[in-house]
């Protein structure tokens, strides 16, 4: 953001979109090495600080009828809970604390994100491959795990005609392996585009002639991205608990 | 943010510290990200697993549990009224048939003493009737007594008067004969 500044001195617009994705060290200027303190390191301490906020001071007091933080944690308690047991079936809920961990961190640093000024660390493909690369490998393992060789079924399709079955096989192999890039890529691809896409309208307010409509569409825009944050978290978790189902019960 | 004027430190980004293509995919940064969201994800989990969760399941639970606990005590207090109100309904029902009964006893009771004193009145009445009866009959009796005896006198004198011997006897039977007619 503050980079911005700088491309004000030249002649009028000069976009700089991607700039609010740079990773920045927090004290000083040296280069970013694995354990340096980094607006990473700042926005996604904010995001647990959010958490703690919202689902440890907030329901602090316990109540039997519960204040407004309250009612809002449970409300994201049941949420989860039930997507889980809705999706992937009562077995599911022993990973409910994983699967709440990913769609908290998901949900706050998607709308963290969009306070301006600050670093959408869900933007990033290296945070939600991670992310989803921790998805993929604990359902493969844990399919074999619980299912044994019985788990290679989900490749194969009985219902389907036997000539076919192996066709569909490698079909089903092709869109399991890529279900982790999908998975990353949707969610830094969302939060990504509608960052810049922010960013260039907001490049266009610096001129006068256009900058009731830049305005205009920046709050448009800004609502948009509101109801991407939360949905791409929804998104990110629900589809954790489709590939969570099909560890769980891999028959089709 | 200061380092716009310096030397790039990174070859992701240019001289005037913008990004040169993609942040995202510069990789002098990406094992700077992972190794922070690994953490931030450890100390999340730990967060939500060891306090969070139990504690909002805790508070559900309680609820769930006191909400039962007062349906089931409504229920019961539900009952309780609907057993306080037959029972109730039963006492009124009861003392409605008491006091009715009691009603039509001191009816009959009354009916009773009423004929009783009814009966005597009649009595009385009646014998009362009989007695003036006999008064009169007596009465009138004493009054034809008089009356002839006023007669004869009257004869008697009349007869003296008149120049004549009365006798007694005579004059008697006249008169007798008379009052017959």
């Amino acid at each position: 953001m503050a980079s911005e500044t700088h491309s004000g001195q030249g002649s009028g617009l000069e976009f700089h979109p991607m700039d609010q994705f740079i990773v920045k060290p927090l004290f000083g200027d040296g280069p970013v090495g694995m354990f340096t303190v980094t607006n990473v390191t700042l926005w996604m301490a904010i995001s647990v600080l959010a958490v703690v906020l919202l689902l440890i001071v907030g329901t602090s007091r316990r109540a039997i009828v519960p204040s407004r933080s309250q009612s809002v944690a449970e409300l994201a308690y049941g949420f989860v809970y039930k997507m889980i047991e809705d999706v992937a079936g009562k077995d599911g809920l022993k990973y409910f604390p994983y699967i709440m961990t990913l769609f908290m961190f998901v949900l706050f640093s998607n709308v963290l994100g969009l306070i301006p000024s600050a670093f959408t660390t869900t933007s990033h493909i290296a945070v939600t491959a991670v992310l989803a690369m921790g998805v993929f490998l604990t359902v493969t393992i844990l399919g074999f795990v619980k299912n044994g060789a019985a788990f290679l079924g989900l490749f194969w399709v009985s219902s389907a005609p036997l000539a076919l079955r192996p066709v569909l096989a490698l079909i089903e192999l092709i869109s399991y392996f890529v279900r982790p890039v999908s998975h990353s890529i949707r969610l830094a691809g969302n939060m990504m585009a509608g960052h810049a896409v922010l960013k260039v309208f907001a490049g266009f307010a610096a001129s006068a002639l256009i900058a009731p409509f830049a305005i205009g569409a920046i709050t448009a825009m800004y609502a948009l991205e509101l109801l991407v944050a939360c949905v791409q978290a929804y998104v990110f978790t629900i589809l954790t608990c489709v590939y969570l189902k099909d560890a769980l019960h891999p028959s089709h | 943010m200061a380092s716009e004027t310096q030397a790039p430190v990174s070859s992701c980004v240019d001289a005037g510290g913008s990004a040169i293509g993609m942040p995202q995919l510069c990789g002098d940064w990406m094992g700077n990200q992972i190794f922070w969201l690994v953490v931030t994800l450890v100390v999340m989990f730990f967060i939500l697993s060891k306090i969070a969760l139990p504690r909002i399941a805790a508070v559900l639970a309680e609820r769930q549990g006191r909400i039962t606990n007062d349906i089931a005590a409504a229920e019961e207090l539900r009952k309780k009224a609907q057993e306080a109100e037959a029972a109730y309904e039963k006492a009124l029902a009861e003392a409605k048939a008491e006091a009715g009964r009691i009603v039509a006893e001191a009816k009959a009771e009354m009916q009773a003493e009423m004929d009783v004193e009814i009966a005597k009145a009649d009595a009385e009445i009646a014998a009362q009737t009989a007695e003036s009866e006999k008064k009169i009959v007596e009465i009138r009796e004493g009054a034809l007594e008089a009356v002839k005896e006023v007669a004869m006198d009257t004869a008697q004198d009349i007869v003296t008067a008149m120049g004549g011997k009365a006798d007694a006897k005579s004059v008697t039977a006249a008169v007798n004969e008379r009052m017959k007619g």
